[in-house]
């Protein structure tokens, strides 16, 4: 099968990896700790995707993702990458 | 009441019972297998030994001394010849016995991987990983598994196997509980925790049983029957297994017998303790009772809907509650329920008596408990506490006296009174509406009454259906309800975000006839229907020919709350049904309704525009006093003008007989057509399709075009005067292809939505040619529900109408699983004052409430904010446009 980027597959919502810089400023906003986060697996395929655009994505970091919303016809929301 | 404080619990830790720890708390060592002597007399270091507790009443525990409500029993023990394996730890043991050396015990990794271990299952102590310390232990227990040569002792370990349930060999030589048990006991302390065990509360060896611990008599009582006959609990018929086959091992054993009987006695024996704590263990016969039924051991007890679990810890009884059948009651407000007079004599408040009620309770006190038909209804009281919690039951005779008597502070158990708050409730509770708040209405008679509009909320009819009425014990129980769980509170639903409640069936009649071409109603009669509703002003009236008369649209007006504007279809907004546009489109203006029959879409449930906007405007308490007058001015009317419906509503002219015989025969023959087409290769296949499915579904056009046809016959020759037609147009009760099939054509009857094609060889039925294809061969009727239907026309009908019955019974079932399923996940998330969605340990599930932060029943119809409704109200009618 022919390879592609999944991340420009229609039915993939943006992903975008947060600068560890503005984590800080982030989770303050967000008023919670890191591990209060959903999870999101170093393993997913999504991950992988990003980790060949930015290099190695350690477990800790934190993925933006934006996705329709049937409620809200735009959301946003965080996810820390956790391992394997 | 008083309020304890219990302590909070920061951790729960579970461990094994060890060899000393059952020697020391057993109060009796049995060695006996009998139960009873003679005499009946519990026989001593019996099963039945009194010193495990006392189940007879009078009796004292030879043990603690205390009597049947007092001694908690205390456990027993029986010694062991031989080790036997716990069933409930195999798992365990076997994955021990895998990642442990057979020679020193040790576990099989190097001391720098322990280390590394050991530090990791530290840090996860200290919340530093996200990981659980199961995973470390698997990990662990896993990677050692798999080697082979002890790094500790260099010894050569053997693959160990295990032969479910319950033997274990190493490279096909049997193990036995003894070697495994003797393995164990080498296992160091230090080793213990990365096998997921705290050598202070389990050692390995304690898994294999050596002493088996007896519960109290209390946990297996004696069941005396009525006839005098003892019948022992299947706790006890197992333990009496276990014992008897003990001893023949052990006598077997001092004799020194020859090994295989040894053996043998010894897997009895196993098979006797496995079965005693679960008897459904895969791989082993469960034990039966002399009769065939299957024993009911320890996790039969505690396992699945008849478990402990669910039956008696998650679902309890209660008590101040009550269940009868239900019927309706026009008269009723929506927030009210009739209790009859019998429940209510038995349902109590519990109120404490002070300065101020002192007179009322003395009053109360001083009727007694009453009587069931009284003809009035005053609350009574059963029963009286005093301030040391000792009761005084009332009777007639002593009920003066007790009045006298009461104090404050003293605890008075009232009976049921008008007004008090309950919950009602009917199951199957799919949803927060299946149990609402209602005041208490004491009635005659023995059911529980309500007005109908709440039938749709708990799904109920009243064809024999019962429901649950609880009262509410404590103020700030009644406090919660009023505020979160009475019936105007649930209006409008978290489902969809409309009314859930509304008018159905006969209200939608009712009123569709009082608006329907704004009728003119006599006085009298007007009169007669407004005496169901407490209005302020009469509506005008009317003179025509000399006679008074009022509107039937005034009439409805009457009921609107003051500042109605709005604008809306109704059902009728057609220019076929209503050429004039007097009926399709509802206007009120200043409360008035001007134009435009009330249907389905002004008042009907979770449709209802018109119940919607006076919800919405003038809040829930004026929204239940319109449904209430709604109600009721429905009953006035219907019930003044009467309406009936019958079979031969469905009558239709000879003519239309003609045309629909006609329709029926027109699309057979096409149908014929398409199949000589078809045999004569004149259709191609379309996209996509095979040619056989091609014509099918071109089949299957044709015989729905039928159908629409024979429909719209049947609308043309039944008009507004037609009572079914009412009822389909009003949006009361069916629609026009109910009323086409019963006049007209029934159609197509269907399985899986196609034709009906299986049976016999190459046909349905033997009625049939092979190879008959046609609209008839394949289940097609084109007879109606009034004349009846051929033979096999019946059949058909009955096979498409089985599938219908079939998949509600398969959809009804699946679909409450997999709401158990999701409840069971979802029970615990809460939303916190940010509007966070957070489960227990606070973990973030949506960063913000269903990504809107919207309650979608304080939404509309799902959006945040109405703003039509908004610009209509705030900048005038100029810019009020119709609503979608």
């Amino acid at each position: 099968m022919a390879k592609f980027n999944i991340l420009l597959h229609e039915m993939v919502p943006e992903h975008i990896l947060v600068p560890v810089e503005e984590e800080g400023k982030l989770l303050e906003e967000l008023g919670i700790s890191k591990n209060q986060l959903p999870k999101i697996r170093k393993s997913d395929p999504v991950i992988k995707a990003l980790e060949k655009i930015s290099g190695d994505i350690e477990p800790g970091r934190i993925v933006k993702i934006v996705r329709k919303s049937r409620t809200s016809g735009i959301a946003t929301i965080y996810r820390m990458v956790i391992g394997e | 009441m008083k309020v304890e404080v219990s302590k909070g619990i920061s951790e729960i830790k579970f461990g094994l019972l060890s060899p000393d720890e059952i020697r020391k708390m057993s109060a009796v060592k049995v060695i006996t297998p009998d139960t009873y002597d003679d005499d009946g007399f519990p026989i001593e270091k019996g099963l039945m030994d009194p010193a495990m507790g006392v189940i007879e009443p009078g009796m004292k525990c030879k043990t603690c001394g205390g009597k049947v409500d007092q001694c908690p029993g205390h456990f027993g023990h029986i010694e062991l010849a031989m080790p036997v394996l716990h069933i409930g730890f195999i798992k365990e043991i076997y994955s021990i016995l895998g990642s442990t050396c057979s020679n020193c015990g040790r576990i099989k990794l190097t001391d720098d991987r322990i280390n590394e271990y050991k530090k990791k299952i530290e840090e996860v102590k200290n919340k530093l990983h996200d990981i659980d310390y199961d995973d470390i232990v698997s990990d662990a227990e896993s990677e050692a598994s798999d080697v082979v040569i002890c790094p500790h002792c260099h010894f050569e370990n053997k693959k160990i196997s295990l032969d479910k349930p319950t033997t274990f060999r190493e490279e096909g030589k049997k193990l036995t509980p003894k070697e495994i048990r003797e393995r164990f006991e080498k296992i160091p302390d230090d080793d213990l925790i990365l096998l997921g065990m705290d050598p202070l509360v389990a050692r390995p060896e304690w898994m294999i049983l050596t002493v088996f611990p007896v519960p109290p008599v209390n946990v297996r009582p004696t069941i005396t029957l009525e006839t005098g006959e003892r019948s022992e609990d299947d706790l006890t018929h197992k333990l009496v297994d276990v014992i008897r086959i003990n001893q023949r091992l052990r006598e077997n054993r001092d004799q020194g017998s020859p090994q295989l009987i040894i053996e043998d006695l010894w897997d009895l024996l196993q098979y006797h303790i496995t079965t005693y704590f679960d008897n459904q263990t895969p791989g082993t016969p469960p034990a039966r009772h002399r009769s065939g039924r299957s024993l009911k051991t320890l996790v039969q007890r505690l396992k699945g809907k008849e478990g402990r679990f669910r039956s008696n810890l998650s679902g309890k009884r209660v008590n101040f509650s009550a269940r009868t059948v239900i019927s309706p009651e026009p008269f009723l407000s929506i927030n009210q329920v009739g209790v009859p007079v019998r429940a209510a004599r038995e349902l109590t408040v519990t109120e404490t008596v002070t300065e101020h009620n002192m007179e009322r309770m003395k009053e109360m006190i001083r009727r007694g408990p009453g009587n069931d038909d009284p003809a009035v209804y005053y609350p009574g009281v059963n029963y009286v506490y005093r301030r040391d919690g000792s009761r005084i039951k009332v009777s007639e005779k002593n009920a003066k006296d007790v009045a006298e008597k009461i104090e404050v502070g003293w605890q008075v158990e009232r009976q049921l009174q008008d007004g008090d708050i309950v919950l009602f409730n009917r199951q199957p509770s799919l949803h927060r509406m299946s149990m609402m708040a209602h005041e208490v209405k004491v009635l005659p008679y023995r059911t529980f009454r309500f007005n109908l509009a709440v039938c749709t909320p708990y799904n109920a009819d009243f064809d024999g259906d019962e429901m649950n009425l609880h009262v509410l014990q404590s103020q700030e129980a009644r406090a919660e309800a009023e505020i979160l769980m009475k019936v105007q509170e649930n209006f409008l639903s978290p489902r969809f975000g409309g009314p859930i409640m509304g008018a159905i069936h006969d209200h939608i009649t009712a009123l569709f006839l009082l608006t329907y071409r704004n009728p003119l109603i006599p006085v009298d009669m007007g009169m007669h229907i407004l005496s169901y509703v407490d209005i302020k002003e009469m509506p005008p009236v009317v003179e025509e020919d000399g006679k008074r008369y009022y509107h039937g649209r005034d009439i409805f007006s009457t009921i609107l709350p003051e500042g109605v504007n709005i604008e809306f279809k109704g059902k009728l907004n057609d220019k076929n049904l209503d050429p004039e546009g007097t009926e399709g489109i509802v206007k009120i203006e200043n409360s008035k309704l001007i134009n435009g029959a009330i249907d389905e879409n002004a008042i009907g449930q979770s449709k209802g525009v018109l119940l919607d906007y006076v919800i919405r405007k003038f809040g829930n308490a004026r929204g239940a006093v319109f449904l209430n007058d709604l109600t009721r001015l429905a009953a006035g009317t219907i019930s003044y003008i009467g309406f009936s419906t019958g079979i031969d509503d469905e009558d239709v002219p000879h003519e239309a007989k003609m045309q629909l015989r006609e329709v029926g025969k027109d699309s057979v023959s096409k149908v014929e057509k398409l199949i000589e087409n078809y045999r004569n290769g004149l259709i191609g296949p379309e996209p996509g399709k095979t040619l056989e499915d091609t014509l099918e579904s071109m089949i299957m056009k044709v015989l729905s075009q039928a159908r629409e046809k024979s429909s719209e016959i049947a609308s043309h020759y039944l008009g507004m005067e037609n009572s079914t037609v009412i009822m389909a147009r009003s949006g009361a009760r069916a629609n026009m292809m109910n009323l086409a099939q019963m006049a007209g054509i029934i159609g197509q009857q269907s399985i899986r939505g196609q034709r009906q094609h299986r049976g016999y060889t190459n046909r349905t039925l033997p009625h049939f040619k092979k190879g008959d294809i046609g609209a008839y061969a394949r289940g097609f009727v084109t007879s109606s529900y009034k004349e009846g239907l051929n033979p096999t026309e019946y059949f058909f009908h009955a096979t498409g109408g089985r599938e219908g019955l079939v998949d509600t019974a398969v959809r009804t079932s699946r679909s409450g699983y997999m709401q158990r399923r999701l409840i069971n996940a979802l029970e615990d998330l809460k939303v916190s004052e940010e509007r966070k969605v957070l489960d227990t340990e606070d973990s973030v599930i949506q960063m913000i409430y269903g990504e809107d932060a919207t309650d979608p029943s304080r939404s509309f119809a799902g959006e945040s904010v109405d703003i039509d409704y908004i610009v209509k109200e705030t900048f005038g009618k100029k810019y009020g446009g119709v609503k979608k």
